[in-house]
């Protein structure tokens, strides 16, 4: 998307508004406005918003999206004990209904804002917005959205998050990016969650997940991983840790001023 | 079901639209939807005239353009159709391609009815 304008114009839909193309034409007593802005554009400028705050508090968000019950909540509490203890995490949980994950994470002494969706089945900017309002971003280093469990719905909203991480665990099938690409074609990471069952599972080859990921072009790094047993969780650590030095670095390159962006409601900045 | 949030967030910048062209009414709303963009044409399509019930887009014809997935190869730099979870070359087979189109989720144009120009025929507005 431009930044300037806001149009999508792409190899893809140019020839539409050329000279002949489907939408340069009109009717007598009509007016044909030509926009291409992707239907999602308020959710959009929401998300751009969010990213926004997270970079003034230069906290690195990371959404962590999967099918119900593929081990992100275990996830989480497996990293909250081993991430170092002067980094400070808060976690946005997002479901349908209960206080059960957010209720787990407190257990760790860490802060999480439970979003109930009720039927929706995906987090969107606003919801996330709403979040930041109740968290004091100036006392976190990183913070983990955890989205509604499903692989359709959560791929199609920006939430201002940095980064996408899909977990695909071992029960599932190991066919799952090929059935579901848009989700972990943006991927920036996928963990193979509950790897301790590989042994039992022995229909799951992680390399034929490799091949369904190369296939959906995704350059994404891949790391099995169980939050049970430990296994691939230094690595895990080791990769957080990167990217929240990553992006420390980036804005030292690109530092956000304060009060650079507009609020549309009166707004605490914490 | 997110075509539903989709389509109400739709409903919403067509009526802004409408508002600052002063349209009395929309006639046609033309959207591009690529594959990869995890947007179902159909379900966007029944979604429709729940979201736009009591809008100005009410009863509005939906077009719905579908745009195909291409890409191009990081290594030949050949373009090539292909499938949604085949992104690989089709000239040399690598899988380290770039998408050129396919996940777009686009609002590509509206034909709007002014409210002038029922009373000043000679008008002929045509804005690009």
């Amino acid at each position: 998307m431009c930044d300037t304008c806001g149009r999508n114009i792409t190899h893809g839909n140019e020839n539409f508004i050329k000279p002949g193309g489907k939408l340069h034409k009109t009717e007598s007593g009509k007016e044909a406005v030509t926009v291409l802005h992707s239907l999602l554009n308020e959710n959009d400028h929401t998300a751009k918003h969010n990213r926004d705050h997270f970079d003034q508090h230069q906290v690195l968000a990371v959404n962590l999206m999967s099918s119900p019950g593929a081990g992100k909540t275990a996830l989480l509490e497996a990293t909250i004990q081993q991430l170092d203890k002067n980094l400070k995490i808060a976690v946005i949980e997002g479901d349908l209904e209960t206080e059960n994950d957010a209720e787990r994470i407190r257990q760790h002494g860490v802060e999480a804002i439970q979003i109930s969706t009720g039927s929706a089945c995906h987090l969107d900017a606003h919801m996330i917005h709403q979040a930041l309002h109740n968290l004091d971003l100036s006392k976190f280093d990183i913070v983990f959205i955890e989205n509604v469990g499903n692989l359709v719905c959560p791929a199609s909203f920006d939430l201002g998050q940095h980064l996408d991480v899909t977990l695909l665990s071992v029960p599932e099938g190991d066919d799952k990016p090929a059935k579901y690409p848009v989700m972990f074609r943006k991927s920036d990471l996928v963990v193979i969650s509950k790897s301790d069952l590989l042994p039992v599972l022995d229909d799951f080859k992680p390399e034929r997940a490799r091949g369904y990921l190369q296939d959906i072009a995704s350059t994404a790094p891949i790391l099995e991983l169980s939050s049970k047993n430990k296994q691939g969780l230094p690595e895990w650590i080791d990769w957080i840790n990167q990217q929240i030095s990553l992006r420390k670095q980036y804005l030292l390159q690109h530092p956000v001023t304060a009060g650079h962006h507009s609020h549309t409601h009166e707004h605490h900045h914490g | 079901m997110h075509e539903l949030a989709i389509c109400q967030s739709l409903i919403n910048q067509v009526e802004s639209i409408a508002l600052q062209h002063r349209a009395k009414s929309v006639s046609l709303i033309v959207v591009g939807i690529g594959p990869l963009s995890g947007v179902e044409a159909q379900l966007l399509k029944n979604a429709y005239p729940i979201a736009s019930a009591g809008s100005v887009a009410e009863n509005t014809e939906l077009v719905i353009e579908y745009l195909p997935v291409k890409i191009k190869c990081n290594n030949c730099g050949c373009e090539s159709d292909a499938l949604p979870n085949k992104l690989v070359c089709k000239q040399c087979g690598n899988w380290q391609t770039s998408l050129v189109s396919g996940d777009e989720l686009l609002l590509m144009s509206v034909e709007l009815e002014k409210e002038d120009a029922l009373e000043d025929s000679s008008t002929n507005t045509n804005t690009h």
